[in-house]
């Protein structure tokens, strides 16, 4: 008895020391949590134009999206390339397949968001419906299927130049095939026993099938990438709601995160996901996390080598459970611990009363269940379904025939396919822009193109500005090439090839005010930022309506007093009206300066040679300058839209039209 | 309780509370109570007044400089007509109203230039003004305009403000025998903690009115939806004159945007004028603007509605413009 008393003294001062350690490792957890947060908003806050310390400078704003190996792995398949600042995705995979799921537990912004808010939730709650809370639910494998999905739906241009291997590079599937014969006589000679009949038919029926699936794709058979997994990527996720919903509602307090406040078009949804996939912590602390985060799935699969994991030091132990109160991953490390599960939060470290559970290189003594919980079955299922999406989706035309002209991208912009194989849409775009004309697309663009950029010219400060290349500087795939002010512009290097045009303006004669009302107005005509303007006017003379005819009592050189007092007093001295004498043989246009009820006086300047003689019949015209809009000029940007007097629906409109990016769009011949 | 045993002590103490409640639902709702619904808009009736701005005192002075230099045919323009002191006294509070209309850089020309926020500055801090401040509601990006002109800079490297149209600084204003600004958000408050007014502009075409010089650039003071007023561009250009009455007005003739205006966008556009212009009459500066343009008074509508209303001389020939140059 005293030996066992003594034991269980020892035991627990061992456990103390470790504990303090422990506590030493979570507080660390923490800090290291709070500041990957901190610098997240950060670099969401200064991701505005300008060159102050807590604006854009050098802040290198995207630095937390390039860490998310998903969108390098994405675009990789989608471009089969890796787009600068995004190789810094393969430190994060480095050191996940060292570590485990460290990025989870340890950095994600979201991450943290969903630990706090599952804390708050569950903190009063006892600890067996704490451990209830974590026990893992067979559903966590809900993420797997929707990284499989997601990552298909990139992949789908890769697969089908694979299957059309044979016919693109004969020779190379030709050495490949051999290479497996070649294989197999091998292991012939030196007298491996395996069913060596079985395999050559399998070889060959394999070979035979791949020949005949390659013709079923033409060689220009139409790009099917498309990059959707910025749907559910938490980071681009976490991005998109603190631009687009977080910061402007924080501009409509006195403590303005923008320059100016700020609108973006179709918040609902957006806003309604990041809500949703918060409050889901009332339900499970770390929902996302550990149902719906396809980022998550990345590194369960990654982590699966991990030099390091969690698990207990010895099998026997008290069964207290304890462990799981606070596990985040809901990775059962009483029992057989499910590694892919693990996101390193640590707690059950903290927890163990008896010092069991650790971090080593040892498997648990408890057992482990290394792979994520995805059977074949479900795996086929998800990437079936990922690979139909997109050509599914485009049997719609879109992008294609049916595209919509009203999605005019920013400036720099690649072609619509590859620009849908790169957004992410995590709206850094829309965050920077400085006039706030970039937002995020509804439904406009298709499925596909939800949240990607297009420019709003109802809303923002003016149109796509003339001056700024934001935009593509910023984006952290490329989708919006970094083009420099001269190529925009078209001048120097790039004067060949002219500015680039995002769209073309196009008038509404039945709204614009000297098209349709005999309104002088032209102010989209003036705001036309390009040198020779793009808007153009033609001027008129527009006899307007009179309610009684206009007879000429009597005149001089510049004055005329009418029979009858039909006209209003004032209205036609604006410096806009002129009077005619029908049928005179001076048929020149005089410009009113004043008038009265029954008179009118023309300008000094211009008086009439002959005077109207009086039964004389006098017409009052308005001058209008009616704009029209040159299509080789303009660049679509759109500050006419945005300065239209006609505020509800403009009488001037940019849509895509002539848009340099797309040759198909084109609106006139060249030159 | 059992409901089976109410006694009567219980039932009295419920009917009072019940009573209580009723009488609560009908005192908030007789409180409430709204026999008429709700009025048609009325018109805004906040009654804020614009002061003069101008020194009649001084009389009309104008003056005319040739030469290349700005900094250099400003400080003899000024120097002409009295020098800046003669204008701007100890502790004043000067408004420097610019033209940041556009997010275009300053050898465009389309917008004031930095050096001559820089040297207007330089000089009314010389002559003892506690305060310059700079400000414009601009047409593009307010943000934008301000870095892209150069204005920003050269107005805060001189030690004045920069004061960037916020919606708060905004008011709603009625000019006293308008037809147009009439209840109308003008950029009130920097015109109400300053008192003097020097207006600068540089010398541009415009296709709608013919130019646009130091009346045109008034514009400016204007919030809300002002581009509706370009139906009747010459009549708002007339009642934005009289609604400021500047202490001083200098137009920059230096370089002038011929065609393409307001917005120009080409070097092709303009055309080296070498000229600074410096006066207390805003009228018969845009008039000797107009020559600078090759335009005539004729022409310009809006000129002759300015005279007519008494804001200023479209002869500038009658103030004796006193004609120098720097070269």
């Amino acid at each position: 008895m005293l030996k066992i008393g003594v034991r269980i003294l020892g035991d627990r001062n061992g456990c103390l020391q470790l504990k303090n350690i422990v506590m030493n490792i979570i507080t660390t957890r923490r800090i290291c949590q709070i500041f990957f947060f901190i610098l997240f908003l950060w670099f969401c806050l200064v991701a505005t134009l300008g060159e102050r310390w807590w604006q854009l400078r050098g802040w290198p704003v995207n630095w937390i999206i390039q860490l998310d190996p998903l969108v390098g792995l994405g675009i990789l398949l989608t471009t089969r390339t890796l787009y600068a600042g995004l190789l810094w995705g393969l430190a994060t995979l480095v050191l996940t397949i060292i570590l485990g799921r460290f990025f989870c537990g340890w950095l994600c912004p979201f991450g943290s968001i969903h630990q706090f808010v599952g804390y708050l939730a569950k903190r009063k709650k006892s600890i067996k419906t704490k451990l209830k809370l974590n026990r893992y639910h067979s559903a966590q494998s809900v993420k797997y299927w929707i990284l499989v999905f997601l990552l298909t739906i990139a992949v789908a241009e890769l697969a089908v130049d694979a299957i059309r291997l044979p016919r693109s590079t004969p020779m190379g599937f030709a050495a490949m095939m051999a290479l497996g014969l070649a294989a197999v006589i091998v292991l012939v000679i030196r007298q491996i026993k395996f069913n060596v009949k079985k395999t050559i038919a399998a070889i060959l029926t394999l070979s035979v099938c791949w020949v005949l699936i390659s013709f079923l794709f033409y060689a220009d058979w139409r790009p099917v990438a498309s990059l959707q997994i910025g749907l559910l990527d938490p980071i681009p996720l976490v991005y998109r709601s603190i631009n687009l919903i977080v910061l402007p509602l924080i501009d409509q307090t006195a403590l303005m995160a923008s320059s100016s406040p700020r609108l973006y078009a179709g918040p609902w949804l957006i806003a309604s996901i990041f809500i949703m996939s918060v409050i889901l912590n009332l339900i499970r602390p770390r929902f996302y996390c550990r149902f719906v985060c396809p980022l998550g799935a990345l590194f369960a699969v990654l982590g699966r080598f991990a030099l390091w994991r969690i698990g207990k030091t010895r099998e026997e132990c008290t069964d207290c459970h304890l462990c799981e109160k606070n596990c985040e991953g809901a990775c059962q490390p009483t029992a057989q611990i499910r590694i892919a599960e693990c996101v390193l939060c640590l707690n059950c470290i903290d927890d163990c009363h008896h010092g069991l559970m650790g971090y080593h290189t040892a498997p648990s003594a408890g057992g482990e269940i290394v792979s994520p919980d995805l059977s074949r079955r479900e795996f086929l299922v998800s990437a079936a379904s990922g690979v139909a999406v997109i050509p599914v989706l485009r049997i719609g035309g879109v992008p294609g025939p049916n595209w919509n002209a009203r999605m005019v991208r920013p400036p720099g912009s690649l072609p619509e396919e590859q620009f849908l194989s790169r957004c992410i849409k995590c709206g850094q775009c829309m965050r920077i822009c400085p006039t706030n004309v970039i937002h995020p697309a509804g439904l406009a663009a298709g499925l596909e193109g939800l949240w990607t950029p297009v420019l709003n010219f109802r809303i923002g400060t003016s149109g796509c500005q003339h001056n700024c290349i934001a935009c593509g500087n910023l984006c952290p795939t490329a989708a919006i090439r970094p083009i420099s002010l001269e190529e925009r512009q078209g001048i120097n290097r790039y004067a060949g090839q002219g500015p680039i045009k995002i769209g073309a303006a196009f008038i509404d004669r039945g709204r614009c005010l000297p098209w349709a009302m005999d309104r002088p107005c032209i102010v989209c005509q003036e705001n036309c930022p390009v040198s020779p303007k793009a808007i153009f006017t033609r001027t008129l003379f527009n006899t307007i309506r009179v309610h009684r005819p206009l007879i000429v009592k009597n005149a001089d050189a510049t004055r005329i007093e009418f029979e009858s007092d039909a006209l209003e007093q004032g209205r036609y001295s604006t410096g806009d009206y002129f009077c005619v004498i029908a049928g005179s043989p001076d048929p020149g246009p005089r410009r009113i300066i004043a008038n009265t009820a029954g008179s009118l006086t023309v300008d000094r300047g211009l008086p009439f040679e002959q005077p109207p003689e009086s039964k004389n019949s006098v017409a009052i015209q308005i001058r209008l300058q009616q704009p029209y809009v040159d299509p080789k000029l303009c660049i679509g940007c759109g500050v006419c839209e945005h300065e239209c007097p006609v505020r509800g629906k403009r009488a001037i409109r940019v849509t895509a039209e002539n848009e340099s990016r797309a040759r198909q769009h084109a609106l006139t011949l060249q030159g | 309780m059992n409901n089976d045993h109410l006694n009567r002590r219980q039932f009295m103490v419920r009917s009072a509370k019940a009573g209580a409640s009723i009488l609560a639902a009908c005192s908030i709702g007789y409180w409430f109570y709204d026999h008429a619904g709700p009025r048609p808009l009325s018109e805004d009736t906040t009654a804020v007044q614009i002061p003069d701005f101008s020194m009649p005192e001084l009389g009309q002075r104008m003056s005319i400089v040739k030469g290349g230099n700005r900094s250099e045919t400003l400080q003899l323009a000024l120097k002409s007509i009295g020098g800046i002191e003669a204008f701007i006294k100890k502790g004043d509070r000067v408004l420097l109203k610019v033209n940041a209309a556009f997010a275009s850089p300053p050898i465009l020309s389309a917008t004031t230039h930095p050096d001559m926020v820089t040297a207007i500055t330089h000089l009314c801090l010389k002559a003892g003004a506690a305060e310059v401040t700079v400000t414009d509601n601009p047409i593009n990006d307010p943000a934008s305009c301000f870095r892209l002109t150069g204005i920003e800079q050269a107005a805060r490297s001189a030690g004045a403000n920069v004061l960037f149209p916020q919606k708060e600084l905004f008011k709603s204003f009625t000019l006293p025998e308008a037809q147009l600004i009439r209840n109308w958000p003008v950029l009130y408050e920097p015109l109400n903690r300053i008192n003097k007014v020097i207006g600068t502009a540089p010398v541009k075409d415009h296709h709608r009115s013919g130019a646009s010089m130091i009346m045109k650039n008034w514009y400016g003071f204007l919030g809300g939806r002002r581009n509706i007023f370009h139906q009747d561009i010459h009549t708002i250009i007339k009642e934005l004159a009289m609604m400021v009455q500047p202490t001083l007005v200098v137009l920059d003739g230096t370089t002038t945007m011929m065609r393409n205006g307001p917005t120009g966008g080409s070097l092709s556009d303009l055309k080296e004028t070498r000229t600074m212009i410096a006066g207390t009459d805003q009228v018969a500066a845009d008039a000797f603007g107009a020559t600078l343009l090759d335009k005539t008074v004729d022409e310009l509508a809006f000129i002759k509605k300015a005279e007519a209303m008494r804001l200023g001389t479209a002869d500038f020939q009658s103030l004796n413009p006193v004609r120098e140059s720097t070269s």
